[in-house]
């Protein structure tokens, strides 16, 4: 779990971190890749492996295209950065609805899943489902290969000068609304990715998305805002502490998740890595 | 003009039909918790999702201790529940800027919720709770005291130095504490006001739906509706969020009995088009109609 938590937190904080857009319909992103996913398996019987590569480029052109017509328009109009975060999230709560009553007119209403790797491996003396294994794996290698490309690559450039300072970066000769809506379909990306492994060992639903956002949320102010590494290790530690308090009492998971962020936000709003 | 509106609004059950005072409860409910919002959120630009907390503080308060007190006293604690609460909350958190707090708010929420919900399991060991109820036509004239009550309140801190404070304190934080304003005493109180009201129209809300649960209570479309309804009738006035209350309310119950699989989606596009294109609202909208016929559009510079 605590890969998946990182994954879509890297996502979010993409979205937020770079592209100034507190998305809350970020987990309606995860909901669309995971019922992706499970129809493609159900329907069509394409493994969610490939289904993965298929689920991402798919939500990244969805990202992609918002943030260049819905969200560039915003940032265009909006008279300060402060009042264009306000405005997108606001904008962000009309997606949710769209996209979630969308995948209910769609897939309907109901709870869905679908069995793929359930076998348990034994793993250092520990036993394990392989599908959880492979999760973790995967989300592991994603978020590395992602942290290559921003540390390494020339576009991995572009979008740390614009979450540093997008008007001075755009002076340098970034091309600021590409690089922007490029964050932000690569978050969608994320989610999607997110999505595709979160339906291979959970149950899932078009409602389900809110719980993943205030995760990532979660995951995000732990980690620090806009930094990436900071989002991943946060999402291990989430995932790890959420495991804990669901063997101690597990009613109380949601519940704890809470008061870890509210006190976070309280005493540390900048997270562990932050500036 | 408003004395005249008044009135009919008072007798208006003697001589209407049962819906129309549902209706009209419901419209009256949403103005209730617009205004409260805007009266915090609209000079100050802290935006809160906090109103569903204060709401289903308000419902549980109404189930609780509906049938050890009369009626008014009731709503009374439901109001002072919430307010206590925003007022630790309010101390607590309004250092917090801009993204954090609206972060927080919702947070808070969503604890409210899950905490309640885990009580009834673990501890009551029952989900959700009967509420004693009453006419139809209480519930419209008790909303409608807060209504007249909230509305006094409101002019009076928008007219006040007190109002005056608030919107400094919206335009640059720092400059209104330099120049010897109590930010955060002054923030935190306008925030537990607001929440007093929306508190007592939750209070006298769950007794109109005789059964209630935590999902019923702190639904979180309580937070978003205010900040939507706020936004497209415009925040700068205070028939803004009336207006835009009044419509939303009234489109809800239009969109939900005929387009029941629809409504959220269509309420969504709404959404997103009010962002898009009313950033002042139906009231700015209306304003600079008036403004461009009376003088050429002129380019920006």
């Amino acid at each position: 779990m605590g890969g998946i938590y990182a994954l879509i937190a890297v996502g979010l904080s993409l979205q937020f971190g770079v592209a100034r857009v507190l998305n809350i319909a970020h987990g309606e992103f995860i909901m669309l890749g995971a019922f992706i996913t499970w129809w493609f398996y159900t329907r069509v019987g394409i493994n969610p492996l490939v289904s993965l590569a298929i689920c991402g480029p798919i939500l990244f052109t969805i990202g992609f295209i918002l943030y260049r017509t819905l969200f560039t328009r915003l940032r265009t109009s909006s008279p300060s950065p402060a009042a264009f975060e306000g405005n997108s999230m606001l904008a962000c709560f009309g997606l949710l609805f769209i996209i979630q009553n969308v995948a209910i007119l769609i897939w309907g209403a109901s709870i869905r899943g679908y069995s793929y790797l359930a076998v348990p491996v034994n793993f250092g003396g520990a036993i394990f489902a392989a599908n959880r294994l492979i999760t973790l794996g995967f989300a592991i290698v994603i978020g590395s290969v992602f942290y290559l490309f921003l540390a390494r690559t020339r576009l991995g450039k572009a979008i740390r000068a614009a979450a540093q300072d997008p008007a001075t970066a755009g002076f340098m000769g970034v091309n600021i609304n590409q690089v922007l809506a490029l964050c932000f379909g690569f978050g969608a990306l994320m989610a999607g990715f997110g999505g595709t492994l979160i339906s291979m060992s959970y149950n899932i639903q078009p409602t389900m998305g809110l719980e993943y956002t205030i995760i990532a949320l979660i995951v995000i102010v732990l980690g620090g805002l806009g930094s990436i590494p900071g989002s991943f290790i946060g999402g291990l530690v989430l995932g790890l502490v959420g495991s804990i308090v669901t063997y101690i009492e597990p009613g109380l998971s949601l519940v704890a998740y809470y008061v870890i962020f509210m006190l976070l936000l309280l005493v540390r709003p900048t997270g562990i890595l932050g500036k | 003009m408003i004395l005249i509106i008044l009135f009919l609004l008072a007798t208006l059950p003697l001589y209407s039909r049962g819906y129309t005072v549902v209706l009209l409860s419901s419209i009256f409910m949403y103005i209730i918790i617009t205004v409260s919002w805007t009266m915090f959120s609209g000079p100050t630009g802290y935006i809160s999702l906090a109103p569903a907390a204060f709401f289903g503080v308000g419902v549980y308060t109404s189930a609780l201790l509906g049938l050890l007190l009369p009626l008014p006293a009731v709503i009374g604690m439901g109001g002072l529940a919430s307010f206590f609460l925003a007022l630790l909350v309010g101390a607590l958190t309004l250092r917090l800027r801009g993204i954090y707090f609206v972060m927080f708010t919702f947070g808070l929420v969503e604890l409210l919720l899950h905490f309640v919900l885990w009580w009834e399991v673990n501890i009551t060991g029952t989900t959700g709770r009967v509420v004693p109820t009453m006419g139809n036509t209480a519930v419209y004239y008790i909303m409608l005291i807060i209504f007249v009550i909230l509305m006094i309140t409101a002019t009076f801190i928008k007219h006040s130095k007190f109002g005056l404070a608030l919107q400094s304190i919206g335009e640059y934080e720092e400059a209104a504490a330099h120049t010897g304003i109590n930010v955060t005493a002054l923030k935190t109180i306008t925030f537990a006001i607001s929440a007093f009201f929306i508190g007592a129209a939750g209070a006298t809300m769950a007794t109109r739906w005789t059964y209630i649960d935590p999902r019923i209570a702190f639904n979180p479309l309580i937070s978003f509706m205010p900040v939507l309804m706020a936004i497209f009738g415009g925040m700068g006035q205070l028939y803004g969020p009336i207006i835009g209350a009044t419509i939303f309310t009234y489109l809800e119950e239009f969109l939900i009995t005929r387009f029941p699989y629809y409504y959220m989606l269509i309420f969504g596009i709404i959404m997103v088009v009010a962002i898009l294109y009313l950033p002042n609202g139906l009231v700015g909208l209306t304003q600079k109609l008036r403004k461009g016929g009376l003088k050429q559009p002129h380019a920006n510079t």
